[in-house]
């Protein structure tokens, strides 16, 4: 999806740039980020999401895994404000603690992705001939692989001895984020090897070789920067596609272990039960819902932000 | 045609093997042994386990146990579920088409909402529709398929009680009572994962519109006095399409991804809800061959698009 789209219907041209007084590229940015009204109302939601989940768990005070039968399966009241489950735990408590999980598995999984496909791109993008083609077989392979099948097999093949190693909660942290990130990289290094194909036959690269600069420093330095708008903004959408596939993977029963409730664990064990309590499956649906749409209109003006194409 | 679907097919191989590596690679560095299931079994005494070990070859060395399995794989020989005592390509058969019904109706559905909505919202870009149609779209490929289900499943069958929540095989009746019962079974499976890639979809052909509307070629059909409808149609929509299609052709992945949670949801019995039963059952075989059959589907319509692409424009010549 990422890279695809040249604008979005709901920003305007960019118009009489030329009269404006010279402005630094980062304010430049922020000024076309501003005219995509959806996506400004995303990023203050999603800000707001972000700092509730960091320090809702201090606000609200009650432990996510405190059992109450005479209160099981209660709708939203005062008490509970997002009611309870089949075991009576207050379900605020523990879409906070999940939101926790989820948003951690996204952006550190955003990392590894985003880390592979720039070193990737930027390999295949500075050489050329066997190396370059061999790497984009790879990619193109990578993207041809079906992730979900892929991704239920490992974590089934390697759950038990890595838990045994580090321990059950981490252990399944590291891999679903080694993972997500394992089958995430490719847009990424496709854009980087793009962008590096480019602009290292622009004059100021020229310049930089002329002048005795490294290769490590000429791409750095010089290529890298100016190679990053177009990341930033595949970066963005990663962050939703491993909040999702890591969803995913806990509503299969499949993520992390049944007592850390992470909003796909929660829509899993609620599925059951929703004819009688429908608001154990709406809360945490909506929370994933909420955040990954924020993230995709966030990134959507990024783009506008950000990609060059815009720029005249 | 014959020779370009070969050497499209050649092309394809490379990748099928490299997923064949992959596969194997995985299943190799595992932690674990395949027979300990066998090995806690009181019945079997350690001389047989180890018997049976030597002549399954699994002490032989890696690269020897690759091709072996490559061969076991391409000779049909899939091995034997563990869990229902059935060989499992019988298994993957039995429960294939279902899960390309749905996939393909669902894709249909997709194809159905996504052309008129994206070259709608491209003819006139910016307008109050397009403005809609874009906001929906996101909302439509960020509502993830097991939320959409279930949000489903509470309107239609718990509320409303329209349709069946949970998909059934066996179906007594027969002739047109026997259709609709599979019908309204399939109603909502088909729509989770058809809205799903609609809207993604819908974005894609937006922007391949509004590339084509600009150029020269589409100026000179308006110039020439032909109607507006047969300009889009002709003229813009299908060189739009090309660039559609690769990115549906990516999509596939994801595609099979989704199918996988909606049979889930609505217990189809496809190779999808296979997956899961047999990971939850530790049932190493089946696992290994519904990856493989998935990685075949996916490479086979990457093929399906290379062909698509050929005949959507013709200066790909299949020579």
């Amino acid at each position: 999806m990422a890279g695809s789209t040249p604008a979005s219907a709901t920003a305007s041209a960019v118009a009489g740039a030329a009269r404006r007084p010279p402005v630094t590229p980062t304010a430049e940015a922020w000024r076309r980020f501003r005219k995509h009204r959806l996506a400004v109302v995303s990023g203050v939601l999603l800000a707001i999401m972000i700092l509730g989940v960091l320090l809702g768990p201090w606000l609200w005070r009650v432990p996510i895994d405190e059992i109450d039968f005479t209160a099981r399966l209660q709708g939203p009241s005062w008490a509970h404000p997002f009611g309870t489950d089949d075991l009576g735990q207050d379900l605020l408590a523990r879409v906070l603690y999940g939101g926790r999980i989820s948003l951690a598995v996204g952006f550190a999984a955003m990392g590894v992705a985003v880390t592979l496909g720039v070193l990737v791109g930027a390999t295949a993008g500075m050489s050329r001939g066997p190396v370059d083609a061999a790497l984009m077989w790879l990619t193109d392979l990578f993207l041809s692989l079906p992730q979900l099948p892929l991704l239920l097999l490992i974590i089934y093949l390697f759950r038990d001895g890595l838990a045994k190693v580090v321990g059950q909660e981490l252990g399944v942290f590291l891999m679903i984020v080694v993972v997500i990130g394992l089958f995430n990289w490719m847009q990424v290094a496709r854009l980087v090897r793009a962008q590096f194909f480019s602009l290292r036959e622009k004059e100021f690269v020229e310049a930089a070789r002329a002048l005795g600069a490294s290769r490590p420093r000429i791409v750095i330095q010089h290529i890298l920067p100016n190679a990053l708008g177009p990341v930033i903004v595949a970066a963005s959408i990663d962050v939703a596609a491993a909040i999702l596939a890591e969803s995913t993977l806990s509503f299969l029963g499949l993520g992390f272990p049944p007592d850390t409730p992470t909003w796909g664990r929660l829509l899993f064990d609620a599925k059951d039960n929703l004819d009688f309590a429908p608001h154990w499956a709406i809360f945490p649906g909506l929370a994933i819902f909420l955040t990954v749409l924020t993230i995709n209109f966030v990134g959507d003006g990024l783009r506008d932000a950000l990609d060059p194409r815009r720029v005249q | 045609m014959t020779q370009y679907l070969l050497r499209r097919l050649l092309i394809a191989s490379p990748s099928l093997l490299g997923i064949s590596v992959i596969l194997f690679t995985v299943l190799a560095l595992a932690p674990g042994d395949p027979f300990e299931e066998l090995a806690t079994n009181p019945a079997i005494p350690p001389e047989v386990r180890m018997a049976l070990r030597a002549s399954l070859g699994i002490d032989d060395p890696v690269h020897i146990r690759y091709f072996r399995w490559l061969t076991a794989m391409f000779q049909g020989n899939w091995g034997f579920s563990f869990v229902s005592r059935v060989d499992v390509d019988q298994l993957i058969l039995q429960r294939l088409p279902v899960t390309l019904v749905i996939i393909g109706a669902s894709q249909l559905l997709a194809l159905a909402i996504a052309l008129p909505v994206g070259i709608m919202s491209a003819t006139r870009p910016y307008s109050i529709f397009d403005q809609v149609a874009n906001t929906l779209a996101f909302v439509g490929f960020s509502l993830p398929t097991f939320f959409t289900g279930l949000l489903l499943i509470l309107f239609f069958s718990i509320h409303l009680d329209w349709l069946p929540f949970v998909y059934r095989a066996q179906i007594d009746a027969t002739g047109w009572q026997w259709w609709w019962t599979h019908i309204k079974q399939s109603i909502m499976p088909i729509t989770v994962l058809g809205l799903f890639q609609g809207a993604a979809w819908t974005r894609f052909v937006r922007s391949a519109v509004l590339d084509v509307v600009r150029l020269d070629h589409v100026t000179t059909a308006r110039a020439k006095g032909i109607p507006e409808r047969s300009v889009i149609n002709r003229h813009v929509v299908r060189n739009a399409l090309i660039p559609v299609v690769t990115l549906v052709a990516l999509q596939m992945p994801a595609v099979f991804g989704g199918a996988i949670v909606t049979e889930q949801i609505f217990r189809v019995p496809g190779i999808g809800s296979l997956l899961i039963s047999a990971v939850l059952a530790n049932d190493t075989p089946v696992i290994m061959a519904v990856t493989f059959v998935f990685a075949c589907l996916v490479i086979f319509f990457n093929l399906l698009a290379d062909v698509i692409y050929g005949w959507l424009d013709p200066r790909i010549s299949y020579s």
